[in-house]
Formats: C-alpha cells, structure tokens, sequence
C-alpha cells in the first residue's frame, strides 16, 4: 500500500510514512505532531502556542462537554444536567461526540479521543494543535478579550472560590445565585473596550503632558472672556446620577456587581467569575465561521502536504478525505438535513476562495477584490485575515461573487404583516452586494443578541430598576424565559425590576415585564 | 509538545455536578421512575433505566428572541428557482420562513431523557420503604450471639474488674466518711516527736496522743477498699441480626392460573426479591408450585411450566415447611413467604390450610404476604356482587388475629407497585411489628 504513492508529490519523498494502518501509540503521536509542525510553521508560517495534547476517553470528554470544554470548573447542576443528557444521547447512538476539544490557553491543551484512529489523530492535530490554536494566538479579538496565560489559573482560583462560597454560606445559597448569574450570561459581557483606570505613573504622565500643553497655549487673553458658568448647573440631577452609575449599561451583570445594593461581597464576588467566564467566551461566538474555516483549511492543507511528501499512505488519506468531505458538507435550505449554515462548509470554501483569487483571480474577482488579487503569497493575506477580522466583517469584505453563486444563497425577508415571504435578493449582480450585507448581519453578535441595557434606576426613592429592550425590527422577548430571568434579576438586586420593550423606531413602548424580588432566595433577611 | 495521558484520571470527575442536578430535580425524577417502573419488563426491574423528565423542570432561562413575529431575514444556501421579487407562501406550523429552519425539536420542549443508574433506580424505586418486622423475633441461639458493653455490676470474675470504678468509688467513700489521710497521722506523730521530753508540755502531748489514737482507730475502721465498691464491667448477650433471608414463592399453577395471573405474580416476587436483596446480605429464593400436590422447582420452571391438576393449597404450605425445617433454621434465616393465587381452593382444604398457617408457617417467618391475582378484563355486571374467594376468607380470619401477614387483590399490572408500596409503606411496617 505504501509504495503506490503516484507522482503528484512535490519535494522530497519520505521513506517511509508515520504510521500504517489504525493504531497508534504515543510515539506516533509525537511523531505525527513533529512531522505537522514543521509544515505547519515552516511552510504555512503559522504562529501557535506550545501545544499540551492530552489523551482522554469517553466518559473524560462527556465531561468537558457539559464544562463547556474547560478542564476543571466550579460545580453547578446544571453541567450535571447536560452530562446526563449528552451522555444518554451518546449511548442511545444519537450522537456522536466530537472528535477534538481545543482550550485556548497556553500551552494551547488538545484533547484527543483515545477511540480514533490514528488517520483521525493526525487530522485532529492539524485540525485543533495547529489551526484553532494559531487563530487563538492571534486573531485581534482573543488577544483583546482573553487571557491564554492566565484562564487556567482563574478557573483554578473560581472552583475553589465557589466551593469554599459552599462550606460558607450554604450550598443552596450559592446554587439560588449561580442559577440567576448563568440565566443573566448572556448579557455579561463588555462589547466595547473600556478605558482602563489608570495606574499613577501613567496619571502622572498625563497629568504633565497636560500641564506642559497649558503651558504651551497660555493666552492671558483667555482670562478676559467671560464664561458661561450659569448653564453648568443645568445638567439635572438625573443627568449625573446616571453618569455615576456608568448608565446606560449593558453589562448587566457587571452593573449589579458594582451597583446591587443588597448583595454580600461575596456574593459581587461570584457574580464576578461568571461575567470573566462569559467575556473569555465572548470572541469564540463572534469567530465561529472564521476559527472553523481557519481550523479546516490548516488540516486540509497539512494533510495533502503530508501525503505529498509520503508521510501518509493513500488508504489513510482516503479515510481522511472522507471524514473532511462529511465536516464540510453543506445541506441545501430544502433538505430534511439542513439546520444552518454549516459553519465548516462555509468558512472552509472562503478561505479556498481567498487562496484561489490570490493565485488564479478572474476579472471579477479583480474588480471586487483588488487588494489581494494576485497577492504573491496567499498564506500571508490568509494569516492577516484571520488576525484582523470577526466573522461579521470577514463576510462584509471576503465573501465573493463566485461563493454566492456556489452556494446558491438567496435572502429571504418574513414580515409578520405581509401574507408571504419575499425573495429579496439571489445571486445576481444586483443582489451581491445585498446579500453579503444581510449574511454579514446574521454574525453580527449586535443583531444576534436582543439588545438590553439598564437605564435608569430611582435610587432615592423606591430603587426600582428600568432596563430597556430594543426590539430589532419589533421582535420582541420569549415571554416565559424572560419572566424568569427579570425573576432572578430581581433577586440579585433586591427591589422591583421593570423591562420595557421599546420600538427604536418610534420610542415607543411595545410590551412591559417587571418582577418583583422573593424573600429568602438570595437576601438573608428577605424584608 | 507534551503529550498527557488522561484516561486513568480518576472518573466520575462529575459526580457532584450529578448529585447536584438528581438533588434538584429529586421530585421529578421520583415521578418518573414510578411512571417508567409500570411500563418495564420483569428482568431488567432492577437495572439502570432511562427516565424522561418534563424539560421545564430543570430549566435555564435565558433572554432571548421570539421564534416568531416583526420583520426576519434569511439566508439559505441551495437557490434553484427563485429569482428576485418572488413571494413564497408562508410554510405552516408557525412563521419560521424559508423550508426547516429552526427544528421543531430543537426548541426544547420536548422531554428531557436521562439514564440513572442502577444504585440510583433502585433507591428513588423503594424510596420510604421499610420491611415489617427487621429484627429477628425469634429466640437467638448461642451461635447469633454477640456482648456488649452495658454498664459495670457488683458482681463478676476478676478478670473483667472495674478498676477505675472502683478506686473511684473507694475515694468517694472515704471522703464522705472522713478517713484521716496518712500525712495527717505522720504530721501528729512529728509533732508529739517535737515536743521538748522534759514534761513541760505534757497536757498537749496528752491531747496529741489522744487525736492520734483515734484516728488510728478511725483509719482502721474505714478500709481503704470495702467490698461495697467494688465494680465490675458487665457484658450482656444481644442477638446478632440475622444477615440471610430466604424468600419463599408459593403460586397456584393450576389451570385456572392464566398467563396473565402469572405474570402479575412474578411482578410481585421480583419487586419482593429487589427489596429483600437491599435489607439481606443474602437472599436465597425458594419456588414452590402446586395444584393438588406441590413441589419445588426451578425459576424457569415456575413461571413457564404449563401444569394441570386441582387446587390443594395446604400441600405447598406442608412443602414450605418441609423445607424450613430442612434448610432453613429459623433461627439463622429471616423467612419471607409470598403467596400468589387465583384465590381457588378445595373447600375440604380451607381448615387444613388455617391450620397449618397458623400453626407452623407464620410463627417462623417475618411476613407472610397473600397476593389475588384476578383477570384484567373481569368485569361485572352492575348489581353483581363479587363473592370473596375461598382462599380469601380463609386469610382474613387469621388476618383478624393480628398475624404478620398482609393480603390484597390486584388485577392488573399497574396496581402491582402500589400494593407492594401500600404492603412495605413505614407506618405499616410499624404497626405490624408492635402486633406480633
């Protein structure tokens, strides 16, 4: 088998492939990780953190399933109830479990099957050790919102904390309080970088720049202008009561942190490690088509290397082929399989299509993409792109006529007033440029998550909270889950809580929800 | 690069996030296996099982859209048709848009499907349980004997003398009784010692020698040990708790035993026999089957055999005990007997078998449990009253004297778990041990 290797290889011919066959051991594996390695780093330039690859088996990946893949995390019963439900899935043969979990971290932590084949080792090394772990290092969201050194260590430091929280205070109170943090997740998180507070060197930096800027504009003339000191005080009192509160906020569990006047210090504590634990997360679900794609042309492009150069006999390289056909295969919308856009299947045609308009672009493609068409080195446009882009604008700007036309999108616009859908756009001339924007909408976290921001809060008189929902396009909430969050809501803050439902159109108030706090669920007192 | 090998980590890494969520969702799961033990199979009563519990109970709300309502977009891949401007008719069954977008199942209504395992089943299955009667009520023999400490006596072989007790008891004595010390007498003897010989103190030396006389006397009238506090450390017998059941199966194999009847009789005995395997070390299960004679059997023989004949019950009541006093002392084994049958028996045979329960049967064993399989299409006609069977009025006289036995009627096979519950509830169990 391993001589019938064909003459397609470029470069030098290996004697020898790494393995033959389904077995592997731990040799291999190391062999297998150096031999992608250098390809990897050498011939793709890819830049990753030292890899930690760590063989589990079932039960052990079940587990970091309902951890949403940390290794080690604080108790709760609701990473019970996804073990349980995942593992009954599991055994009844209704799903499959995934071949690889990757941790941002660093050392970037890889885990791998002990079940899968050695084919399936090689391609989940390339896949998660060299793909995933490159864009974690270096996409501009992970580098902006998380710390690969440092996660371990707080996961580490939030287990203890809550376990101690536990022996404390009771494992009911803190049950009542992770229950209402995990429910207000979601909207825990920055969107925008803040200003960091500034440390004293750097205040007293400014504090002299500043002082050498007067001097350098000094004008006595100024002196003699007279001021109009009267309108300062027109700023009303509400004015500067939500610019104390840092209102409106959409953070609502950094607001309760800092603002809850009820809560106990370690209960703002625990509220804390679950706002941390939702911003690390925060850039995997704006970049999940780009770290996919990214992910999937690293292996495909690894293993055929592997191939060329003889390290991969041809029956492995068709049972690789076979399982990479099946990840990036794309159901059309009237197929009973489709459920989404297949985030594989797309992000690995983009950056195919990339590689194709930096070597062999068409007119077309040199009229929509000037910039890289015939870019000399399309590993290195590839490499800037999965630096600088989020999915959103990773649509906006790369995907191109020709994978519009591939995949055969179409936008489709469903008004509840109208009796039928329309078709807005396919892929013709004039529906390119639409359909990239509406596609690029459908990534943008701004449009996938209802927008709620705290605005205002009565703190002289009955402390009512008022937050505001933005309805997009007058979508409103899921009326049932939104009655129980604003419950937990209330809770953490300890008065009454109102939501209202706002058309952003016309200000105008679509729906009301409002709570009221349970005595006993997280106040001691409870009066 | 390293490369770690976590696979003998140890496991169950999730078991307190188990305990944690089986703790939340105790009740409905306490449900849910009561629903889903109606619907098992005999063989598999005591195995790990699926349960499905309603989504909404253990669920995690979070903000989020409508499915439905104001202006959507999609995008849907696979265009062959349409063109632009195209109105396509809303699909059914809600306004999700363009062909299967959001699955139906994927909203998370449906139920919520989890395995327990065995340990877990079985413990929610006989949650409240107890078995009547848990200590032997026999007298113990020699060999299921243990001693225990039970406080000291004033009588007992040296060898297990008390003597801290003692000594302490000793002092209590001597103190309350004023024993004059030993320094006390050595301090009056220093002091007459001390006196100048020459006769001037005599009057004191006098008074001295008085006080050291008597209390010489007194020290030797009070004994430092009297006999009086002398303790020894007392042992008592406690009967070992038997740790051995044997569970007896009595059935009426007779022709007018249908499959049916017998079915809902190997229900009960797996349920005893799950119960039993919970409280006993060791459970041995006998089978005794009969028509007009008995004998005893194999399991598959019990259950499957056809058999034809009449309906003595008194031959497997004599079989039963036959084989107690053979096998089984009564002093070594807990007896459990459970009895299924249609409730037909030779009417010559009724005193007999009264007779025999009372006299031998019941006296040796824990509990004596009578189940009436009936048929689960009987059905009567209004105004028809059901005359009780033989059998039945037979038992209920000896019920009536308050023996340890418990009988009830069940006809089809979703009454079987509440009767066993109803027979083993606590407070039953109670009454019946302060009875015999």
């Amino acid at each position: 088998m391993n001589d019938m290797g064909g003459g397609m290889g470029g470069g030098i011919r290996a004697e020898r492939p790494l393995f033959e066959g389904a077995d592997w051991d731990f040799n291999t594996v190391q062999r297998v990780h150096d031999a992608i390695e250098q390809i990897a780093v050498d011939e793709l330039g890819l830049d990753v953190y030292p890899n930690q690859i760590e063989v589990i088996g079932t039960e052990q990946m079940l587990d970091a399933y309902s951890s949403i893949g940390m290794p080690l995390f604080y108790k709760h019963w609701s990473f019970g109830k996804h073990f349980a439900r995942n593992e009954t899935l599991y055994r009844a043969g209704m799903q499959g479990l995934a071949y690889e979990i990757v941790i941002n971290s660093n050392p970037c932590i890889s885990y791998i099957m002990e079940e899968n084949t050695a084919t399936m080792q090689t391609l989940v090394i390339a896949h998660a050790a060299f793909g995933h772990n490159h864009f974690f290092k270096n996409n501009y969201l992970f580098k902006q919102w998380t710390d690969a050194d440092g996660i371990l260590d707080y996961l580490e430091f939030a287990r203890g904390y809550i376990a101690h929280c536990e022996e404390r205070y009771g494992e009911a109170q803190v049950e009542n309080l992770l229950d209402a943090a995990h429910a207000l997740m979601s909207h825990g998180v920055h969107r925008y970088p803040r200003p960091r507070a500034a440390d004293l060197r750097s205040e007293e930096l400014r504090a002299r720049e500043r002082r050498e800027h007067e001097e350098r504009v000094f004008n006595d003339l100024w002196r003699t202008v007279p001021t109009k000191d009267a309108e300062r005080s027109d700023k009303t009192v509400d004015d500067r009561r939500r610019a104390l509160l840092q209102l409106p906020q959409e953070n609502l569990l950094y607001f309760l942190e800092k603002t809850a006047p009820r809560l106990q210090p370690w209960q703002r504590e625990v509220l804390r490690i679950v706002r941390i634990i939702a911003q690390y997360f925060y850039p995997q679900s704006q970049t999940k088509l780009m770290n996919e794609g990214c992910a999937t042309y690293t292996h495909y492009r690894i293993m055929n290397r592997l191939h060329e150069k003889g390290l991969l006999t041809d029956g492995n390289m068709v049972e690789f082929l076979r399982s990479h056909t099946n990840v990036v295969f794309q159901p059309n919308f009237d197929d009973p399989r489709y459920s989404g856009i297949n985030p594989y299947a797309l992000g690995f045609a983009m950056m195919r299509d990339i590689e194709r308009i930096c070597t062999e672009p068409t007119a077309e493609d040199m009229n929509w993409f000037p910039a890289i068409a015939c870019a000399s080195d399309p590993m290195a446009v590839l490499r800037d792109v999965w630096a600088n882009y989020r999915d959103e604008s990773f649509i906006l700007q790369f995907l191109s006529p020709r994978m519009i036309r591939e995949f055969g999108l179409f936008h489709v616009l469903d008004d509840s007033n109208e009796q039928n859908l329309r078709v807005e756009a396919i892929h013709d001339e004039r529906g390119y440029r639409r359909i990239q924007r509406a596609l690029a909408r459908q990534y943008d976290i701004a449009w996938m998550l209802p927008d709620i921001q705290v605005v205002d809060v009565n703190l002289a008189g009955d402390r009512r909270l008022i937050l505001h929902h933005r309805a997009l396009n007058r979508v409103l909430l899921e009326e049932r889950d939104t009655r129980f969050v604003l419950q937990h809501l209330a809770d953490l803050w300890g008065y009454d809580v109102l939501m209202k439902e706002v058309d952003p159109d016309s200000d105008s108030v679509l729906k009301e929800h409002a709570a009221t706090p349970r005595a006993g669920i997280l106040q001691p007192d409870g009066s | 690069m390293h490369i770690v090998d976590r696979r003998l980590n140890p496991s169950g890494k999730n078991l307190a996030n188990r305990q944690r969520f089986m703790r939340r969702a105790k009740s409905l799961i306490r449900k849910a296996v009561h629903e889903s033990s109606a619907s098992r199979s005999i063989k598999d009563a005591d195995q790990a099982g699926e349960v499905a519990l309603p989504a909404q109970g253990v669920h995690e709300p979070s903000l989020h859209r409508n499915a439905t309502g104001g202006i959507r977009d999609h995008l849907l891949p696979g265009n062959k048709q349409y063109i632009e401007g195209d109105t396509i008719p809303r699909p059914q069954g809600g306004a999700g848009g363009g062909g299967s977008e959001g699955s139906p199942d994927g909203d998370g209504q449906d139920d919520f499907r989890f395995a327990l395992s065995r340990d877990e089943f079985v413990d929610l299955f006989l949650e409240d349980l107890e078995l009547p009667d848990l200590a032997k009520r026999r007298v113990v023999d020699a060999e299921s004997v243990t001693w225990h400490r039970a406080g000291y006596s004033v009588s007992g072989s040296p060898a297990n003398l008390a003597l801290l007790r003692t000594v302490r008891n000793s002092l209590s004595r001597r103190i309350a009784l004023k024993r004059p010390k030993p320094h006390e007498l050595e301090q009056l003897r220093d002091e007459i010692a001390a006196l100048s010989p020459d006769g001037e103190d005599d009057a004191r030396r006098i008074a001295l020698e008085e006080e050291l006389t008597r209390k010489q006397r007194r020290s030797s009238l009070i004994p430092y040990i009297d006999p009086l506090d002398v303790r020894y450390r007392l042992f008592t017998p406690q009967p070992k708790p038997v740790a051995q059941a044997v569970m007896f199966c009595l059935m009426d194999v007779s022709g007018s035993m249908t499959e049916h009847m017998k079915d809902l009789a190997k229900r009960f005995y797996v349920l005893l026999y799950i119960f039993l395997k919970r409280r006993y070390k060791h459970v041995d299960v006998v089978f005794i089957r009969h028509t007009h004679q008995a004998q005893e059997v194999d399991e598959e023989t019990f259950f499957h055999s056809p058999e034809t004949g009449g309906t003595v019950v008194s031959t497997a009541l004599e079989e039963m005990q036959g084989i107690v006093a053979e096998r089984y002392s009564p002093d070594s084994w807990n007896i459990y007997a459970a009895q299924a049958s249609d409730g037909d028996n030779t009417a010559s045979d009724n005193d007999k078998t009264a007779a025999l329960l009372t006299g031998s049967i019941l006296p040796v064993c824990q509990y004596y449990a009578y189940l009436e399989v009936g048929r689960d299409s009987e059905h009567f006609p209004p105004g028809f009253i059901r005359r009780d069977s033989d059998l039945w009025q037979t038992y209920t006289a000896i019920c009536k004297t308050g023996a340890p036995m418990a009988m009830r009627k069940v006809g089809h096979r979703r009454d079987i778990y509440p009767v066993f519950r109803e027979l083993f509830a606590k407070k039953q169990a109670t009454t019946g041990a302060e009875t015999t």
